[in-house]
């Protein structure tokens, strides 16, 4: 079958690769019709994320129709068609049992590699890299998905793929920014990074009762869908003091609730941003926090501050003082879809969430790598790149 | 910047103390000579008891004692192994396969799968379709990770 594969740092091709099999039980095979670009892609296309191999097929974020079912699956059945959360869950260890399915302690085969990076082992991905388990992306014309029964979810009558794709990664991992950073009625929450999944924690905040809601990015299209199609409020960055700016629209308070949508790569201005990048150039640092920092300043006393954007390693001007005077509490997680995943294709189904809007760019998988082109360089009003093996 | 040296930018981003932690738990020697290595089972200790254990655990009996113990507050149930002979370990052990905690570490999370899920997971193959330089570190890596790390 035909893939996107990585080929080293920011080299991608589309190449041919041995098809999927079956290689345990409880696995189906998914023939895969729409997969997107995510933010984390990026992460590894660069060179941050440890452990690629030249060759490993890339892609997490997936829709696709079951074409082949292992003897231990229950519920999946072919023909049907479905929404794969891109972390796998076993459903039945301690931390699936508890809700925290990216936490599953029987899906990465690799767990050596990051308990020793990080002291134990989150689950694995799709396309992720052999620290994050190994399994291949789903920028392909299939995919083996393990655990089917717990992570592949069919997709509703009345919601239609191209909706549905997002419930795989970014609807989910932005409601969890919202839900476990505590957000309740009466709440003003800034949400810092306006890609899907900094708007899908937005749009999760207002359905959550926040009062108000401050998106903030420096892309002119994307604060535009932030304002137009979330429906909340925005701050370019670049053009305004963010920390003064949160003040005046609080009361001075403070937003309640920081979710951080970013990452290791965040952009700043001025000496902020040569600072972290001469840091990470004499490998002082892995990750460059500015988003997290100014979050951490910027939340209210007592308030909450959740990290959804990817971190690989160790970061420098870490604000502890700030965090521990203010008593703060900090959370952060990889997504744990399953939680959310049929809520929120239910709230797709009713209209209540939209995320059509993200997909800005089509294409079938032979131009996979312009995708990322557009994507990583935010060219064209690049929000998401949705690709079409079947195509 | 190349991906080897994304890797070794990782291991300097954490300073030389980091470092040298982390590299001493990924390949150090241990501190305490033969510790118990454990995990920690979702399940009554019934499904632990002697007679019933699943193929893993039967493998390990010749060469480690084994202790079942409730976990508390509902864990589950905290399964545990140490090796008759501790054998051969460190850095060079450890990067040979000849250390037979790994073999434990495995086994330990063979069984704890099995009992969980009913299956062991297995990583698609081939792992990837290219062989380069880099590559060969990551795959050798991988080959020892499911007997390495911290249990
Ligand atoms: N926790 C999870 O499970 C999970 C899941 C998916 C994605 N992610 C992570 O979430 C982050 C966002 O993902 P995405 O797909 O939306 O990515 P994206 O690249 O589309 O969006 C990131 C946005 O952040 C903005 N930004 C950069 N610096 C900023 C700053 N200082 N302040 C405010 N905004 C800034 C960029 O302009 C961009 O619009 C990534 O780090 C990704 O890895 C995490
Ligand atoms: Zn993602
Ligand atoms: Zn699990």
């Amino acid at each position: 079958m035909k893939a996107l594969v990585w080929e080293g740092v920011n080299k991608l091709a589309v190449e041919r690769v041995p098809d999927p099999e079956i290689r345990n039980d409880q696995d189906v095979i998914v023939k895969v019709t729409a997969s997107t670009t995510c933010g984390s892609d990026l992460h590894l296309i660069g060179g941050y994320v440890p452990a690629m191999r030249a060759g490993d097929v890339i892609g997490h974020e997936f829709v696709g129709e079951v074409v082949e079912v292992g003897p231990g699956v229950r519920h999946r059945k072919v023909g049907e068609r479905v929404v794969v959360c891109s972390f796998v869950g076993c459903g039945r260890c301690w931390y699936c049992a508890n809700d925290l399915w990216s936490l599953c302690d029987n899906s990465n085969t690799n767990a050596g590699i990051t308990q020793a990076m990080w002291g134990y082992e989150p689950g694995a991905v799709f396309g992720y890299s052999h620290a994050m388990g190994g399994l291949r992306g789903s920028h392909a014309e299939y995919v083996r998905v393990p655990f089917a029964d717990y992570g592949a979810f069919p997709i509703p009558e009345g919601v239609d793929e191209t909706s549905a794709l997002f419930a795989s990664d970014s609807v989910p991992t932005g409601w969890m920014g919202a839900d476990l950073g505590g957000v309740g009625p009466g709440d003003v929450v800034a949400v810092w990074g306006c890609g899907a999944v900094g708007q899908m924690a937005a749009r999760a905040a207002v359905l959550l009762g926040a009062e108000k809601v401050i998106a903030i990015d420096r892309i002119p299209e994307r604060l535009a869908m932030a304002r137009d199609v979330i429906g909340v409020e925005t701050i370019d960055y670049t053009t305004t003091d963010v920390g003064a700016e949160l003040r005046e629209r609080t009361g001075g308070r403070g937003p309640d609730v920081c979710v951080e949508a970013v990452g290791m790569e965040a952009h700043t201005t001025g000496p902020e941003q040569l600072y972290d990048q001469a840091k990470t150039r004499l490998r002082m640092q892995t990750d460059r926090p500015a988003a997290v920092r100014e979050a951490i300043y910027a939340c209210r006393k007592g308030g909450s501050v959740f990290v959804l954007g990817v971190f690989g390693g160790v970061v420098d001007k870490f604000p502890l003082g700030a965090l521990m005077n203010k008593g703060l509490t900090l959370r952060a997680a990889q997504m744990h879809g399953q939680r959310y995943i049929p809520m929120l294709l239910d709230r797709i189904a009713k209209g209540e969430i939209s995320t059509r809007h993200l997909v800005t760019h089509e294409m079938p998988l032979d131009e996979a790598p312009r995708a990322y082109d557009l994507f990583k360089n935010k060219k064209d009003g690049c929000v998401r790149a949705v690709i079409r093996p079947a195509a | 910047m190349k991906r080897t040296v994304a890797v070794a930018a990782f291991v300097a981003g954490l300073g030389a103390a980091g470092a040298r932690r982390v590299l001493s738990r990924a390949v150090g020697a241990e501190d305490v000579p033969n510790r118990w290595l454990t995990v920690t089972v979702n399940c009554p200790p019934e499904s632990l008891a002697e007679g019933g254990r699943p193929e893993p655990l039967a493998r390990l009996e010749p060469i480690a004692e084994i202790r079942i113990t409730p976990a508390p507050g509902g864990r589950g149930t905290e399964l545990a192994a140490r090796l008759r002979e501790p054998g051969p370990t460190g850095p060079v052990a450890r990067a040979t396969g000849d250390d037979p905690r790994q073999k434990v570490r495995s086994a330990l999370r063979e069984a704890k799968s099995l009992i969980e899920t009913g299956e062991v997971m297995r990583p698609d193959a081939p792992p990837t379709t290219r062989s380069t330089p880099g590559g060969k570190l990551v795959e050798l890596a991988t080959r020892r990770a499911g007997g390495e790390g911290r249990l």
